[in-house]
């Protein structure tokens, strides 16, 4: 059976699973080598979720909290394109969004960071590209938070993102940051990225041309999935 | 060409964007197969049980089919299961689901794959989700499986392979993950 597998992951891109540094990830990934695995159908298949109905609001983070009310904090408008190796959009893709409040506080139990949570606000969203691979989404800019990974640990103001990309091999949770922000550079999650060029791929762009007069600013950011391999693939009988 | 956006940790809050809603629940009444619960701990290096960690599976139907564009097999799609589910972990720090058997489905060339359901492990501390399989015990087709095959060290491949057991009449496959030390789960660079 022919099948068209995608590219491999670009360890050069990614983290490694242990990172010193960042001190949860040192007991928590493999240190055994992976085995390679040919991909098959089980691979180049995977969840689309393309059809899927968002409820109204799921876009908009400042409003969803069903509170009536806007959450506080700066609001921002987040674009961008989802596009895999060979710069094709990559359509109806589903985008999970999650992030911090305007303080700096999660709305979840295990945030015990003494900030203050904002009733009108959750933190999630969601959202799916369109045929261009754009997506929009608006939000208020999360507020940097405290750690305990060594003294003083702050993590720069930071928002997730989830994706699933059109196969089982695309799947991809990452963060981006925000330019200018003097943590960066100390945060060793950021740091975990092992090229610079790889980190400044965590960075959203201020994009004036987004940027709502008397109501919003804009920023920009792009994801880049595995693309998929040029010829379809016969593997060894 | 561009480059892959790097990978990150969901970090301890991934809670609130992606296990909200309870997704683990793969088959309803009229899903076809034969009904199974998957389940398991995620442990650490240390060997202790992570409770902030989260699964996600892939599967085909009872038949053998992915609901995919790409699986252009000519067996029957199953409309009311998409083989995909995500579990973050209970009080007792239990992942599950509840899903059917999957049918084989071929691998490369011209082999058959034994019944696996793909697996996808994300948790604070991980950079990077890792890849693996979860293999039935109960599985003629296991013994020829290429995968488990390029295994071939023999406590290794036994990594990728749930145990069958029973409880209140039901069928439940237990598949613990250890992310790294002894015992470390078999993971794929895919």
């Amino acid at each position: 059976m022919k099948i068209q597998t995608y590219n491999p992951r670009d360890w050069r891109s990614h983290p490694p699973y242990s990172f010193k540094a960042y001190g949860s990830s040192v007991k928590r990934g493999p240190l055994k080598k992976l085995v390679p695995l040919e991909q098959t159908l089980s691979e180049i298949t995977g969840p689309l979720f393309g059809d899927i109905q968002l409820a109204p609001g799921e876009t908009d983070l400042t409003r969803n909290a069903d509170t009536g009310k806007e959450a506080m904090g700066e609001r921002i408008i987040v674009v961008g394109r989802v596009l895999d190796e060979d710069d094709k959009p990559v359509a109806n893709t589903l985008i999970e969004i999650w992030q911090a409040n305007a303080a700096g506080r999660y709305h979840h139990p295990v945030d015990q960071h003494n900030a203050p949570l904002d009733p009108n606000f959750i933190g999630a969203g969601r959202c799916v590209t369109n045929d261009k691979g754009e997506y929009r989404y608006l939000t208020i800019k999360p507020g940097a938070y405290p750690w305990l990974n060594h003294a003083n640990a702050w993590r720069p103001a930071h928002i997730h993102l989830s994706l699933f990309g059109p196969s089982f091999v695309t799947r991809l949770v990452t963060q981006f940051f925000f330019p200018g922000d003097p943590l960066i550079p100390l945060d060793p999650i950021f740091n975990s990225v092992p090229t610079k060029s790889g980190r400044e791929r965590l960075m959203a762009a201020y994009a004036h041309d987004v940027t709502e007069p008397e109501f919003a600013l804009g920023y920009r950011f792009d994801i880049v999935l595995r693309g998929r391999r040029a010829t379809p693939f016969e593997g060894p009988r | 060409m561009r480059k892959q956006t790097p990978s990150q940790t969901v970090g301890p809050f991934y809670a609130i964007g992606l296990t909200r809603q309870p997704m683990n629940v793969m088959a309803v009444d009229a899903t076809q197969g034969e009904r199974i619960r998957i389940e398991g701990k995620v442990f650490d290096g240390d060997g202790v049980a992570i409770p902030d960690v989260m699964v996600e599976i892939w599967q085909a139907n009872s038949h053998g089919r992915y609901n995919h564009p790409d699986d252009k097999q000519e067996k029957p799609l199953d409309p009311t299961f998409t083989g995909w589910g995500r579990s973050g972990t209970d009080e007792t720090y239990f992942y599950s689901f509840e899903t059917i058997k999957p049918g084989p489905v071929p691998g490369s060339g011209d082999s058959a794959q034994a019944p696996h359901v793909n697996v996808v492990v994300f948790a604070r501390g991980m950079l990077v989700h890792a890849y693996t399989r979860i293999y039935f015990d109960d599985e003629k087709l296991n013994d020829s499986d290429p995968v488990l095959r390029s295994v071939k060290n023999k406590a290794r491949r036994s990594t990728l392979i749930a145990q069958h057991g029973e409880r209140d009449g039901k069928t439940v496959y237990r598949f613990d993950i250890r992310l790294q030390g002894e015992g470390e789960t078999v993971f794929f660079d895919m």
